[in-house]
């Protein structure tokens, strides 16, 4: 048997782990694994241009895939960088595992160069955190490592590799163990069969029964079931930012997106429901609006992997524990059984279908005199002044609704929320819990090195962008043409939007002055293309032409109108069909 | 309302930190905490008292459950369970109170552990309201220093 260093080990152990890139960033205290990686040509390592978009890019690979991220980071400042983008990952629940190297065990405690506590530090944005303390340890841990990121409710997990435990000289046998069984972390499967009784009987007798699902749906992959489900029952579906594309965004079925910049319908339908089926979601802040007006007259069914999550902010009547895809499986089979018209069992359920009949009914009316989908509900834009909402129609329009959009954080995100078409999960890629500005462009680059024939769209704004602009080399470096669609407000639109709401229109610090950089000079400096776009009329053509370059990183630089809000938009501290549907009208 | 709860976790560096920072981070509060390893010295068991609403303490125990490395969480409150905490408490014992001391420890039978000119250092085991009655004894008297142990309790069979 071969006898390998730490170093060695590392390398090998996120290979039989099943890795094949890691993003990272070299000093010191690492610098014995990245030798390890020099030699040996299994794994991908990508240099990103800082940590934090080492993390975002292996979190856009991971949203992308389903798979573990992975990164590699040295210690003190390396490890420190790395925090926005673990706790990015963690409020999204995406599968990590990040190696940060750390100084030698000798040294640990005495404040030595570029030691930081990076357990310590992590601890309140990980799943869970190792510090190896021997090399005999390295492929164990390693391999618990993945299984705790990807298993469960899935997350970040930081794996702290002191120098000495990586050094070259030490060699010693390696062996990957066969199965990882962790005898305190055992995560709950299957839904309790008396829990899916009970809500099989909410479900047959609901009258206004709605689907409210969200990113634990794309998570534990199941979008089919949940779409089989809904069509069996008949069942309006609203999805949280995070769910987006767990159900088909061109369904007729589908309400849009709800919450504080949800659509009408969605929020109207989940207010005056009798029964909410919650799969995957967890009823946070920007979903519930004031928890003691939540949903005053619905019942509530919550199946989640993780038991924090049920009746945390909302009480839930029926809990389910479970995998959603498992619980969901058993579900649509009972209900399948149910609704056959051979089955003649006189107990079997059968739903209220005049009920569900008028549900849509009213449904329908409230589409139709609210919902921004039947008719445009902001001022159109003009030949000079474009708005931002056709920036991304335009996008829907020249990608056939297929790309993966990377989003940023702002005004933009919620126009990309609302406006682009997600059909399919896993293509609508953004930080909806933390909400990190700088993740766009990172993460893309994670998107595309795991679809490289895919079209891969950043939708950002002039201030996300300048967060992690430095990308724009490492899209250089390894050929990652992806296209950014810059909606340039010359604001920190989404904080300038709540000045205007709330503080009378004062801008403090919203706005750049005469600061803002010539970001298409800036993408030529890093050897990409960029296009200007100031007129409505090039908007389609520069989009057209942006990704008919598929070899290209574009930077398409649209100056879009500052003072447009983000509409429907919940009244804070009220229910959640309280709402602003433009600057002066309330529903 | 005041609950132990009862943790059985994997004797692992910064375990403890965990335990503390999920605490500190969520704002729960914790009146004491014990911690020590068992017969195994792969498991360490630590005995939290804390106080909340159902709810709180709802997500206090699956918020521990959710912890890697923690085995098993039982609230010791919702059964039957003994209770103990330990005190070491100093007092004044000068001139008659020197007996007046030795009849209440008799009575809470505690023991004197050292003794000076003018102190004693009593020994109370005894489950909180005890120990907060021993306490309340040796107001009027003097108290000089008092260390509790915290809560360990442990299910009845
Ligand atoms: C790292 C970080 N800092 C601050 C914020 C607060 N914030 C939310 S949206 C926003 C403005 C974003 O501006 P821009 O990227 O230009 O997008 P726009 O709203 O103009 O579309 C800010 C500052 C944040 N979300 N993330
Ligand atoms: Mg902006």
């Amino acid at each position: 048997m071969d006898l390998l260093s730490g170093g060695e080990i590392v390398i090998r152990a996120l290979r039989d782990s099943g890795v094949k890139q890691v993003w990272g960033y070299p000093g010191g205290a690492a610098l014995h694994i990245y030798d390890a990686m020099f030699q040996q040509e299994q794994i991908e390592h990508i240099l990103v241009r800082h940590e934090q978009a080492a993390v975002h890019a292996a979190d856009g690979y991971a949203r992308a895939t389903g798979e573990v991220g992975t990164v590699l980071v040295t210690s003190g400042p390396g490890a420190t960088n790395t925090i926005t983008g673990i706790a990015t990952a963690y409020m999204d629940s995406i599968p990590l595992v990040i190696i940060s190297a750390q100084v030698v065990q000798e040294k640990i405690g005495e404040d030595a160069f570029q030691e930081t506590d990076m357990i310590g530090v992590s601890r309140p944005v990980v799943k869970h955190s190792f510090l190896v303390k021997k090399p005999e340890d390295l492929a164990a841990t390693i391999a618990k490592a993945y299984h705790i990121a990807k298993t469960g409710r899935p997350g970040p997990v930081v794996v702290d590799i002191p120098k000495d435990v990586t050094y070259p000289g030490y060699k010693i046998s390696y062996s990957y163990p066969e199965q990882v069984d962790i005898r305190s972390y055992q995560p709950r499967s299957k839904g309790h069969p008396r829990q899916i009784q009970k809500a099989m009987a909410l479900i047959a007798s609901a009258k206004k029964p709605i689907i409210y699902a969200g990113g634990g749906v794309i998570l534990g992959e199941a979008h089919k079931e949940l779409t089989e489900l809904a069509h069996l029952v008949q069942c309006p579906v609203t999805l949280t930012l995070m769910g987006l594309g767990a159900f088909p965004g061109n369904d007729p079925q589908f309400l849009g997106m709800l919450g504080m910049h949800g659509t009408v319908e969605a929020n109207l339908a989940m207010h005056e429901a009798d029964l909410i089926l919650a799969v995957g979601a967890r009823f946070d802040d920007r979903v519930t609006n004031a928890c003691d007006k939540f949903c005053p007259n619905a019942r509530i069914i919550h199946i989640d992997v993780d038991p924090t999550s049920i009746s945390k902010t909302i009480n839930a009547d029926v809990p389910i524990v479970g995998d959603c895809k498992l619980v969901l499986t058993e579900i649509v089979r009972r209900v399948k059984i149910d609704l056959d018209e051979n089955n003649t069992d006189e107990r079997k359920r059968t739903l209220d279908s005049d009920a569900i009949a008028a549900w849509w009914a009213q449904i329908e009316q409230w589409r139709e005199q609210y919902g921004i989908y039947r008719q445009q509900r902001y001022a159109p834009s003009t030949s000079e002044v474009i708005k931002p909402q056709d920036v991304v129609k335009t996008l829907c329009t020249v990608t056939n609704g297929d790309a993966y959009v990377c989003s940023d954080v702002g005004q933009h995100q919620m126009f990309a929320a609302q406006y682009y078409q997600f059909n399919h999960p896993r293509r609508w890629i953004n930080s909806g819990g933390l909400g990190t500005m700088g993740f766009g462009l990172p993460s893309a680059m994670g998107v595309k090195m795991a679809a490289p024939d895919a079209d891969v769209a950043v939708v950002t704004g002039e201030g996300s962008i300048q967060m992690c602009i430095q990308e724009l080399a490492t899209c250089t470096h390894y050929n990652l043409p992806v296209k950014i669609i810059n909606l340039n407000n010359q604001a920190l639109g989404m904080v300038r939007q709540w000045q205007d709401m709330q503080y009378a229109g004062r801008h403090s610090s919203s706005t750049y002055g005469e600061s803002l950089p010539d970001f298409c000079k800036l993408a030529e400096a890093y050897g990409h293309v960029g296009i200007k776009v100031t007129r409505l009329e090039d908007l389609q053509p520069a989009l057209e032409q942006a990704f008919a370059m598929k070899d290209r990183t574009v930077f398409v630089d649209v100056q879009v109108d500052q003072s447009e809000h983000v509409y429907p938009m919940q009244i804070q501290g009220q229910a959640m069909c309280d709402m602003l549907i433009s600057k002066t009208e309330t529903i | 309302m005041r609950r132990i709860l009862s943790l059985t976790m994997e004797n692992e560096p910064g375990a403890l930190s965990r335990i503390v920072g999920l605490f500190s981070q969520r704002w729960y509060n914790i009146d004491s905490m014990t911690v020590a390893a068992t017969d195994d010295p792969a498991l360490s068991k630590i005995t939290i008292t804390t106080n909340g609403d159902e709810k709180v303490i709802e997500q206090i125990t699956k918020q521990l459950n959710k912890l890697v490395d923690v085995f098993k969480v039982v609230d010791l409150t919702e059964r039957e369970h003994i209770e103990r905490e330990l005190m070491l408490i100093r007092v004044n014992a000068t001139g008659s109170k020197r007996e007046e001391v030795k009849r209440c420890v008799d009575i809470f039978r505690g023991l004197i552990v050292s003794v000076t000119a003018n102190t004693y250092t009593v020994q109370v085991a005894g489950d909180t309201s005890k120990i907060e009655a021993f306490i309340a004894a040796m107001k009027d008297i003097g108290i000089v220093e008092v260390t509790r142990s915290g809560v360990v309790g442990m299910q009845r069979d």
